[in-house]
């Protein structure tokens, strides 16, 4: 075992944030090599024409967690030690909802959202003000939020753990359903742009 | 439109499989190096902390939900994802600036106003912030890296925030068409 780096003490958390920097400047890039600095190119998902947000998302939890289990299958990567957010299952079904219900209104999420604000997008600047406005809200109203918010604890835990399952038997099954996630998307955009019938979409659709 | 783009066009996205190998890796460069994953929606609470922090110090203390933020030290800037931040918007504009995508402009559909859509979007973030307060995280610190990591959690957030968005999506439609 030697890994996460840091804590096994290759380095101090001082040089850890030169890391984050270095892995933001890795995230960014990758948000918009995808497109993701574009809101009409995210918000085409929830309108079946461009289902690339899936697509990239998919892939890059697949990827993360492949390199995560073999990691730690042949003893390099201590996943005990790889922060797991705990679960408090209320309000991270509310807070989906009402997070995903602001990303068509607005366009973007936090992260995408600062991807397209370096590369101009003026509706992303004003959403990044109405993110602060927003933190700001529901820090002052606190109190009227946090029976919410601290509801149903449930710790740190993973669906293997939960349901009591071997985690490559749930790896995998994670892998079929993006597979076949990913099958599935590739015919709903075919669908969709013969619907339109337009020829920009069909191009658009038979171009992956 | 010309037979030939001119070389001063945006240059089309990445193929979508090939990005998401790419994040893919840098999230799991992440989990190797650091032992945690990306975030956006911290970046956030931190600089509103720090806001607060120095106009009112003494109220930004008061708030139970921020408070944490000022612990030891006082800087709440001074954050893992501050820096991880400041890189997503460098990372973001070297890549846009290579693809000729980096110009000013405001993304709308063609029959929506600027304000109204600039009202959408002041909107849609305050939205976005209240659900990424209430679920510990956004699309990044939830979604993708306890994907990842198959955390309960992120899961059931994930569906939620895909069904949220199939909702209202009907009702958002003149913002985009």
């Amino acid at each position: 075992m030697m890994a996460p780096l840091l804590k096994y003490g290759v380095f101090g958390s001082e040089t850890s944030l030169v890391f984050a920097f270095l892995i933001g400047l890795g995230f960014g890039f990758a948000l918009e090599r995808a497109g993701f600095g574009s809101a009409r190119k995210l918000v085409s998902q929830f309108y079946l024409n461009d289902l690339a947000v899936f697509k990239v998302m998919f892939t890059a939890i697949v990827t993360a967690m492949l390199g995560v289990t073999y990691l730690s299958w042949v003893g390099v990567l201590n996943l005990s030690l790889v922060y797991l957010v705990p679960t408090f299952i209320l309000p991270q079904i509310v807070g989906g909802l009402v997070l995903g219900a602001g990303f068509v209104v607005g366009g973007y999420c936090p992260g995408t959202a600062l991807a397209a604000t370096a590369t101009g997008r003026l509706d992303a600047v004003v959403y990044g003000l109405g993110l602060y406005a927003g933190t700001f809200l529901f820090a002052e109203l606190y109190p009227v939020f946090k029976p919410l918010h601290t509801a149903t604890p449930m710790g740190p835990i993973t669906i293997p753990q939960y349901f009591g399952l071997p985690y490559g038997v749930v790896v995998f099954a994670v892998v079929l359903m993006a597979i076949g996630g990913f099958a599935g998307a590739g015919w709903v955009e075919k669908t969709m742009a013969s619907r339109r019938g337009t020829d920009a979409a069909a191009i658009a659709a038979t171009r992956e | 439109m010309s037979e030939k783009p001119a070389s001063r066009d945006p240059a089309p996205y990445s193929n979508p499989y090939l990005a998401g190998i790419g994040l893919g890796l840098v999230l799991l460069a992440a989990f190797v190096v650091v032992g945690r994953g990306l975030g956006a929606s911290g970046a956030v609470s931190a600089a509103v902390t720090a806001g607060l922090h120095a106009v009112a110090p003494d109220h930004a203390h008061s708030l139970e939900w921020l408070s944490g933020r000022l612990a030891g030290d006082e800087r709440p800037l001074k954050d893992w994802l501050v820096f991880e931040g400041l890189g997503v918007f460098l990372g973001a504009l070297v890549s846009g600036l290579l693809a000729r995508r980096a110009f000013v402009t405001v993304e709308k559909g063609p029959r929506v106003s600027t304000r109204a859509r600039l009202a959408g979007a002041f909107a849609g973030g305050a939205l976005m912030a209240i659900g990424a307060a209430f679920a510990g995280g956004c699309t990044s610190g939830q979604a993708l890296t306890g994907g990842a990591l198959l955390n309960l959690g992120s899961w059931a957030f994930m569906l939620m925030v895909f069904a949220g968005a199939y909702a209202v999506a009907a009702s958002m439609r003149w913002q985009w068409r």
